[in-house]
């Protein structure tokens, strides 16, 4: 009954294809690790020479040597505050809706399956919402208030994700001591989950906000400008921003204009770096407050 | 009445009541406070498809759908007229098809790497490098394309134009390959041990695991992620819009200058068209379309899953 | 009569063949273990286990939870090493070539040494399929549907499942699912089954059906089972290894003689304290 000799093992051939495999399953790790490394490498190249302090406190112009970012600075900055004020408390908000509050039934379900669809939007689709919505219906104008609120909408999904998960983290054993003693459902909430979920909420917002800073198409969509040369003195003024003033500058056809592009390129990207360490270090910190 | 020796705070009989009160008037507040915010997502969608209807209706009224949609030109300005959005369609699905040539496999292959033969210290480095490659805002990946990519492949093919499809594709790719592999990778870690194990048990190599186990196992979310990383590069912007072109042609030529649909909505934003006009219409007719296109690409991602996906007991 | 079969690496080994098996308890070893410690990183697991396991037998391993029997028999078919940090040495004899030997291939080896897990774990493909599979990567060149039936037919399921071969496999009750993870193991033609706690996780009925199945299996497979069931382990075996733990955690053997023996007559005062229930 036993026929051994019926199996053919071919034991090289499989080791070599086995080899092989490995080899190409770590090139594609490294094809993709090579791309970052060259594009950084791209950006270094020609833009640091162009780092100097009046790419940040000069406002654009014509002549590359004169020209700055100051006017995307302070939209950037106007429009990240105002995003913040719109989104955090509409997204915790609805974290804590749907974490705390929220029973299984179908308004919950079409909510949750909402909220997933919308992550998945393009981002100038929000930018033709916020158009319509926003500076025509509303008649907001081509103001920071209506790109805020644009944007606010576009990381709603991230807060909303975000917070979620940190809430969700908070220990059950937190929530009935707490009930037990007699609080309700919202003192619960206030006194306890929320202090405690926290420090995650808030590497939620910081996440959302560099996904928000560069972002450039909802922008374009609603200040339909960019070249600007002045900073937003009240919500409802026109503005830029950081990358939507690097679009301009790729644009122009002069050499010298890339390399500021590239320029503004590395002042952003140092930007986005703090933000997301400042997030892990939260989110480290977090952990080992937790662990305690 | 005898004076009690401890002095005990005088307690009115009806406080308690008082308190629970104006307990439950400040939780119930809250509650429909925070059914609010969560509605707001419900009520973005019912805005997105609401403001794109209304806006492209006014198009639809001059234009037959007919027309829009299997029209071979595309030139709402620049007269003679036609208004058939084929050739940013092309132009969309030309990108995204050399996006995704260059993303699935490698995407996978890392995949593959990242869940099956990596070491944990070796994963816990590379997963982060990855994702900084999914945070980098689209304006670097356009530049990139413009002032790298594509002198660089003009070395070898002198024919390539300044704008064209082929930079911004590969680049396209670049950039979501991460969404691919974490994804995919999410859905191998989730096979369970004991599979491999056995598989392992019946004398295959690491090889035969990771493909004749692990991946058909996976399958349903590895497709769920490529679908995914597909509707993200027909979203794509701003990348397409520097290095793509603005010339929309219907063509499968990746050598040539295209234009997206994205980047057109971006063009005619960027210009002097009034509010209203047809002429305007058509980025929200051009929206329209693209919001479907994304819709059920991401309804299909999520349909894969639920139906095909998770059946290991 | 003796026909040579390929060992391990590329040398061949003289077998004997079944006519030629001696009166039990003089049955050829097929797996000779001689002081084998495992470690896992700094924790030692098991310490010193030396035994001779017979061919075509049931041999039984039993003891208290943590005492190693699951490690001692992983290390027959070298899954163990598939966990990061683990460290065996000692000698372990398959057919009188050392297991570990660096030009023995694990891979090939494990082609001869089966395995059988505690919760049944078929692949979620065909029924058909999942006991084609150890064909497959064993490059078989007889003939599929052949093999297939055969194996389905030694695990004591084709009659179920013969008219159903193409559907998925999760579709079986569990111990239908176990039985065809025995075929699937079966199928290429192991000499060695390994049984890791086949039956505990499945009902009553199921549960003797896998040991009617090993007691017809073991006139050509050598089976060793680990199993916490006293009972079974009495019904099932020839002979029976008792394992416990040390107060340093480690696993070691406490003794090993047949069946009959460790369960009327015990050496070892442990042993009579085990199977008696004093402890568990």
């Amino acid at each position: 009954m036993r026929s051994p000799s019926s199996f053919n093992h071919h034991l090289g051939r499989r080791k070599i294809l086995g080899s092989i495999a490995l080899v190409v399953f770590m090139s594609s790790v490294v094809v993709g690790i090579l791309g970052l490394v060259v594009l950084l490498a791209q950006v270094l190249f020609q833009g640091l020479e162009w780092l100097s302090p009046e790419l940040i406190f000069n406002f654009p112009s014509r002549h590359p040597e004169q020209a700055g970012l100051k006017a995307a600075i302070f939209g950037t900055l106007w429009l990240m505050g105002l995003t913040a004020a719109f989104t955090v408390p509409v997204g915790v908000g609805a974290a804590i809706y749907l974490e705390e509050y929220a029973t299984e039934n179908w308004l919950t379900r079409l909510i949750e399956v909402n909220i997933a669809n919308l992550a998945g939007v393009p981002s100038i689709v929000y930018g033709l919402l916020g158009l319509a919505l926003f500076v025509q219906l509303l008649s907001l104008g081509r103001s920071v208030l209506a790109g805020a609120l644009t944007m606010s909408l576009l990381v709603l999904p991230i807060v909303i994700l975000a917070s979620r998960e940190a809430i969700k983290a908070v220990p059950e054993t937190y929530r009935q001591a707490a009930f037990a003693l007699g609080a309700t459902k919202w003192e619960v909430v206030r006194s306890v989950v929320l202090p405690s979920a926290y420090p995650g909420v808030l590497t939620g917002i910081i996440l959302a906000m560099s996904r928000a800073i560069g972002e450039t198409a909802p922008v374009i969509a609603i200040s339909a400008l960019v070249y600007l040369t002045f900073v937003p003195q009240n919500p409802l003024d026109r503005f830029t921003v950081l990358p939507i003033q690097i679009f301009n500058w790729i644009a122009r056809p002069q050499e010298d204009f890339r390399g500021l592009a590239a320029g503004g390129i590395i002042v952003l990207l140092i930007v986005l770096l703090s933000m997301n360490a400042l997030a892990v270090f939260l989110r480290n910190r977090y952990q080992k407050q937790s662990v305690e | 009445m005898t004076k009690s020796l401890i002095s005990v705070p005088t307690t009115n009989s009806d406080e308690p009541h008082f308190r629970r009160r104006s307990k439950t008037w400040e939780g119930g507040a809250a509650k429909w406070l925070f059914l609010a915010c969560a509605l707001v997502s419900i009520l973005t969608t019912i805005g997105i498809l609401v403001s794109l209807v209304i806006n492209a209706w006014g198009f639809f009224t001059e234009i037959p759908i007919w027309d829009y949609l299997f029209g071979t030109r595309w030139s709402p300005i620049l007269k003679p007229r036609d208004y058939g959005v084929l050739p940013l369609v092309s132009g969309t699905l030309l990108v995204t098809l050399i996006g995704a040539l260059v993303a699935v496999p490698i995407g996978l292959a890392s995949a593959i790497f990242l869940s099956e033969y990596a070491p944990d210290r070796l994963r816990r480095i590379i997963k982060p490098v990855l994702e900084i490659l999914g945070g980098i805002p689209t304006v670097v990946y356009g530049y990139f394309a413009l002032t790298w990519v594509t002198p660089q492949i003009q070395k070898i093919l002198p024919d390539l134009l300044v704008f064209n499809a082929l930079s911004a594709g590969l680049v396209l790719g670049l950039m979501i390959i991460p969404m691919v592999s974490s994804l995919s990778e999410d859905a191998m870690l989730a096979v369970p041990r004991s599979l491999k194990q056995a598989a392992y048990a019946l004398g295959a190599t690491r090889l035969e695991v990771s493909i004749s186990i692990v991946v058909p196992a996976a399958l349903s979310g590895v497709i769920a992620a490529c679908i995914i990383g597909i509707s993200r590069a027909i979203g794509e912007t701003m990348l397409v819009t520097i290095a793509a072109g603005a010339t929309p042609k219907l063509t499968l030529n990746p050598l040539e200058s295209i234009q997206t649909m994205t980047a057109y909505i971006v063009q005619l934003s960027l210009g002097e068209t009034p509010h209203g006009s047809l002429e305007f219409n058509t980025i929200f007719a051009v929206g329209l379309l693209l919001f479907f296109m994304t819709l059920v690409m991401n309804v299909g991602g999520h349909y894969v899953v639920r139906r095909w996906g998770l059946r290991y007991e | 009569m003796t026909e040579t079969r390929k060992g391990l690496g590329s040398t061949t080994v003289p077998k004997l063949s079944v006519k030629e098996h001696a009166a039990p308890g003089e049955s050829p070893t097929v797996i000779t273990v001689n002081k084998l410690d495992v470690h896992y990183g700094t924790f030692c697991a098991v310490r010193g286990v030396s035994m001779k396991i017979k061919e075509n037998r049931v041999t039984a391993f039993i003891g208290p939870s943590g005492c190693g029997k699951s490690t001692v028999l992983r290390c027959f078919n070298r899954m163990n090493v598939l966990i990061p940090g683990a460290r065996v040495t000692g000698e372990i004899n398959f057919f009188g070539q050392d297991l570990y030997a660096a030009e023995v291939d694990p891979t090939e080896m494990r082609s001869r040494v089966g395995m059988v897990f505690q919760k049944p774990n078929p692949f979620p493909k065909s029924i058909y399929d999942n006991v084609a599979f150890g064909l497959k990567v064993n490059g078989y060149t007889g003939n599929y549907p052949d093999a297939v039936e055969r194996s389905l037919k030694r695990a004591a399921l084709w009659g179920e499942v013969k008219d159903r071969l193409k559907e998925n496999a999760l579709q079986l009750s569990g111990g239908q699912q176990q039985r065809l993870c025995i075929a699937r193991a079966l199928a290429p033609e192991p000499e060695v089954l390994l049984m890791d706690e086949p039956a505990s996780a499945l009902d009553p009925i199921s549960t003797l059906a896998i040991e009617q199945l090993i007691n017809d299996l073991c006139t050509d497979v050598s089976i060793i089972i680990v199993t916490h069931n006293m009972q079974q382990a009495a019904r099932v075996s020839h002979e029976t290894a008792f394992f416990m733990v040390d107060d340093d955690r480690a696993g070691y053997l406490v003794e090993f003689d047949d069946t009959s023996n460790i369960f009327t007559n015990p050496n070892d005062e442990r042993t009579e304290a085990y199977i008696t229930g004093r402890f568990s």
